[in-house]
């Protein structure tokens, strides 16, 4: 177990250094920084000033270990548009994303669990039509879409809830929805067909042949087996849903850090968006080194050695 | 004094694209109290099958109709599923080909051995561990105590078999069924296995259903046999009576195909039965051997093959009779 | 297994065929698979669909007379057919520039079908190329493509895209190869373990020991066994490139105006919502069909193609 956690550690640190290298190369050669930073109309006197004060005419690979340096020491740099420190600007405003999903993925394991049991213990009735249903739905629906259109229905319409801002509880519920809605298909689909497969297992004959009710088979011995996948899924989910924040995060107006990454690139603030994408992405590995170790300790096979 | 379980007339159909499959046609039999009562036949023949329709755990695509099974003297023919539920672990219990599938990975031994007992009795999880850890002991497993702890994937198919045999125990069951409980294992374990089973069943004075191909196994083990093909019981009768005096041609063919110690020269072929089994899809009639029998005749094909009883506990389906065996004729 | 019932018994008896159960005749893979699509219903709709929608493309300037650029300022915003003061003139009405709503949608099909194959077309060449490698060498290369995976995985996709693209400028060809670079995680995942499987069967055993070349192994001997499985997954990642250029364009970082794109349709008519609907709603349930229709033909396919008694 520890040399599993400890070799997944070492593999971790790779990615994100990979990553880090790999979001910073992106912004530099998709297009000159400094002619995006010194923004439209600027002389060139001007755009070979921005170019020498942010270091741009130095070798890529200073670059990048200049800012890896800094980055290492907590410092992310600072936005040129508002002259503020990035991490500041970010660490305002990742509690807005964190809480969308957090609360997106609590809404997609909420329904597609239900569902996905459901559908496995009565296979081709109309339950299983109907988990079938909303998983392909879910899978070919834009989410923005889904937003605008709640908004209409049960914003404007109904006036049930506040469209946009992040004031209130309230304020979250079609962000959440809209956001965990696209998730739940994935769930469902691996309950489903983990549970059908766990159910006609030879252990679920010997449970029944020991004479157990069929309800404790069901949550001790299918469902505990079916669900070891799931955690897994649930970590890589929650990366993916907080790197798609920056859409829904834009339809309802949520001040996270996916709407700072969308003002900011349309302002070219640069050091901001290379630190949002560098930090979802440092996000989603840590996520998914977590949703492996807790696999593992669900998992006496690789648990127990 | 009634029989322990008593089958009369079981049939079980499985749905399949092809059509329907009668997997188990007619079959009946009993067990009596603490004896062996071996069900033998080829792969795919409806051993399995009888046995789940038994204990009833049929897979759902399958319909179970009988004219009657009774266990212990209770009709249990129509019986709800929840009175099966109290039935099935406490006083019929069932031990599985395969011990490295058949415990549940992601729970220790000592919770599935103490699970049957919580279960179907009003014990302690004390009470539960100390009995667990005894039944461990009985079949054979050291440092039983540690052992609770471990989860199976630490455990060697025999090992796993054995801790199967110890939980089919734990409720002190008056009839165990064991299908082909050695066939997973390495040869060396499967007699250890088979004697374990048979030292306990005699002990506790249990009745047993022991499902094997292995005509060997049978002699070693079993007080009375049915044969079984193609879904139907050929013949029954006690393992002397089948063993000297086979009744039905397919019970003989398989005499051949065994080596008997002493009998068979070395270098001598063993016989074999020409053919393949049928499917029994679709319409069914007469008797199903007679594609691959020797003493095959047109009436084979007709109405009217119904199983003669001899008495009671003997046996067999086919026109054929038995004075007039061919081969006693020949001898 | 079909004529055990007809041979005559040893001894020269004729065993009768009747009544020892039907004798059942396999079917081909092939017929397997039609009479699964036959009867497959999330298939069938699939396929009309996505027909639907390609024949729509294909045939654009017939089903409209229309220009989906020429902008009428003095009929911006005329109701669709379905609303009071709708007239057949303009069946699904039009957006805030006056342009013809039906035709934009029209030709928005041709935009998002060729994105969605492009952008396919791309990540299949480079997901087959690191999934097979992986595959077939194992070992060191296994590892390193799995990292790579891992890598890109992590990359947020939509704001590496909406970035890259804002950066370089947006165009049609911009948008489809940053979205073909960054959708190839799911065929390098998938034909990595596929290959792995049929490089575990004996007819790659036996090719290798009749000398052929890796190559040759690789794409004479492998890649045919992995067709069905790319067309799955080629099918489903049309959809979800079409999804995520809608994406891109509703964030104003994809495809650029006027060009009609579903997604820049939506972007365009949000904020007249409230009042016009339809501006938002009809591409939006164009979309949802389109990449519904994908969907379950990818599904389907999965399904019909599955191995017997897999499905």
């Amino acid at each position: 177990m520890l040399q599993y956690t400890l070799k997944r550690l070492v593999v971790t640190f790779f990615v994100i250094l990979v990553v880090s290298l790999v979001s910073f190369m992106l912004i530099r050669v998709s297009g000159d920084p400094a002619i995006a930073l010194a923004g439209e109309g600027a002389t060139q006197q001007e755009i070979e000033y921005v170019r020498h004060h942010y270091g741009f005419d130095r070798p890529l690979i200073i670059q990048y270990v200049d800012w890896a340096k800094k980055a290492l020491q907590g410092d992310l740099g600072e936005s040129p548009y508002f002259n503020e420190p990035v991490l500041k600007m970010i660490r305002e405003r990742i509690g807005v994303t964190m809480t969308l999903g957090v609360s997106a993925l609590l809404f997609a394991l909420f329904v597609s669990i239900p569902l996905g049991v459901l559908a496995s213990i009565r296979p081709n009735t109309w339950i299983d039509r109907v988990a079938l249903t909303i998983s392909v739905m879910g899978q070919a629906m834009p989410s923005f879409w889904f937003g605008l259109i709640m908004i209409i229905f049960f914003g404007v319409t109904l006036r049930w809830l506040p469209i946009s801002g992040s004031g209130s509880p309230a304020h979250y519920v079609m962000p959440t929805i809209a956001l965990g809605y696209y998730a739940t298909p994935a769930f469902m689909r691996l309950i489903r067909s983990g549970m059908l497969e766990v159910l006609s297992s030879d252990h679920i004959r010997t449970a029944r042949a020991k004479g157990l009710r069929w309800g404790k088979i069901l949550y001790k011995h299918a469902l505990r087996n079916a669900i070891i996948p799931v955690v897994a899924l649930a970590a890589v989910q929650l990366g993916f849903m907080l790197g798609g924040s920056i859409v829904i995060e834009s339809v309802f107006a949520l001040h996270g850090i996916g709407y700072l990454a969308w003002v900011s690139i349309g302002r070219s603030d640069l050091p901001v968006v290379q630190a949002i994408i560098l930090l979802l992405s440092m996000i989603y590995v840590v996520l998914t080194f977590l949703g492996d170790l807790l696999n593992a300790f669900l998992d006496p096979r690789i648990r127990v050695r | 004094m009634t029989a322990l379980l008593e089958v009369e007339g079981l049939r079980v159909d499985l749905s399949l694209p092809a059509g329907v499959l009668h997997a188990v046609q007619d079959v009946s039999f009993h067990v009596e109290k603490g004896e062996t009562f071996s069900l033998v036949g080829e792969s795919g023949c409806g051993k399995t099958m009888t046995a789940l329709a038994v204990m009833g755990l049929l897979p759902r695509s399958a319909t179970r109709s009988a004219e009657r099974i009774l266990f212990e003297g209770e009709d249990i023919t129509h019986a709800h599923e929840r009175r099966m539920t109290a039935i099935r672990g406490a006083r019929m219990t069932m031990i599985f080909q395969e011990p490295m599938t058949s415990l549940d990975p992601c729970y220790t031994i000592g919770d599935q051995l103490e699970e049957v007992l919580l279960e179907h009795r009003r014990v302690s999880r004390r009470e539960a561990r100390e009995r667990a850890v005894f039944l461990l002991e009985k079949v054979g497993i050291t440092a039983a105590a540690s052992r609770l702890k471990q989860y199976p994937h630490q455990l060697s198919g025999g090992l796993r078999q054995r801790v199967m045999i110890a939980m089919s125990l734990m409720c002190g069951p008056s009839l165990i069924i064991a299908d082909e409980p050695t066939t997973a294992l390495d040869v060396t374990i499967q007699a250890q296995i088979l004697s374990l089973l048979v030292s306990v069943q005699k002990e506790y004075e249990t009745g047993m259903i022991l499902i094997t191909h292995d005509l060997g196994v049978v002699a070693r083990t079993a007080d009375r046999l049915a044969v079984m093909y193609c879904g139907q019981v050929v013949e029954t009768g006690t393992v002397a009576e089948v063993f000297t005096r086979p009744l039905h041609p397919y019970t003989r063919g398989l005499m051949r195909c065994i080596p008997i110690p002493g009998k068979t020269r070395p270098g001598q072929k063993l016989d074999t039965i020409p053919g393949i089994v049928p499917t029994p899809i679709g319409d069914l009639r007469g008797c199903l051997f007679r594609n691959r029998c020797p003493h095959a005749r047109p009436a084979c094909a007709g109405e009217g093959i119904e199983e003669v009883r001899l008495t009671p506990g003997r046996s067999y389906r086919c026109i054929l009779q038995p004075e007039e065996n061919p081969e006693k004729a020949a001898a | 297994m079909s004529d055990a019932a007809t041979h005559p018994g040893p001894n020269g008896a004729v065993a009768p065929d009747e009544g020892l159960g039907r004798q059942v005749v396999f079917p081909t893979p092939g017929q397997v698979m039609r009479m699964r699509m036959r009867h497959h219903k999330g298939f069938i709709f699939g396929a009309v669909f996505v027909l639907a929608i390609f024949l729509m493309a294909v045939f654009a300037p017939m089903l409209t007379s229309y220009n989906p650029y020429t902008q009428h300022l003095s009929h911006r915003l005329v109701p669709p057919v379905w609303d009071a003061k709708g007239t057949w003139k303009h069946p699904l009405g039009t957006d805030n520039l006056g342009r013809d709503y039906l035709s934009r949608l029209v030709y928005g099909s041709r935009v998002s079908l060729l994105i969605g194959f492009s952008c396919m077309l791309i990540a299949m060449v480079i997901g087959t190329l690191l999934g097979m490698s992986a595959g077939y060498f194992g070992g060191k290369v296994d590892m390193l493509v799995g990292f790579i995976i891992t890598v890109r995985l992590a990359l947020p996709a939509v704001l590496v895209a909406v970035a890259v693209v804002a950066l370089i400028g947006g165009s049609m060809q911009v948008v489809i190869l940053v979205l073909g670079c960054l959708i190839w995680d799911r065929f390098a995942v998938v034909l990595r373990t596929s290959t792995q499987q049929v490089c575990s069967m004996d007819y790659v055993d036996a090719a290798r020991a009749a000398g052929c070349s890796t190559l040759r192994i690789m794409f004479r001997e492998i890649l045919p066994n992995l067709f069905n499985n790319l067309m799955v997954i080629a099918t489903l990642e049309i959809g979800r490139a079409i999804l995520l250029e809608a994406a891109l364009s509703f964030l104003g970082m994809g495809v650029q105006p006027p060009t009609p794109s579903w997604g820049l349709m939506i972007s365009e008519g949000k904020e007249y919502m409230l009042f016009q609907p339809y501006l938002i709603t009809v591409p939006g349930v164009a979309l949802f069909i389109l990449v519904l229709g994908m969907n379950l033909l990818g599904d389907g396919l999965r399904d019909v193609t599955a191995p017997e008694g897999q499905a």
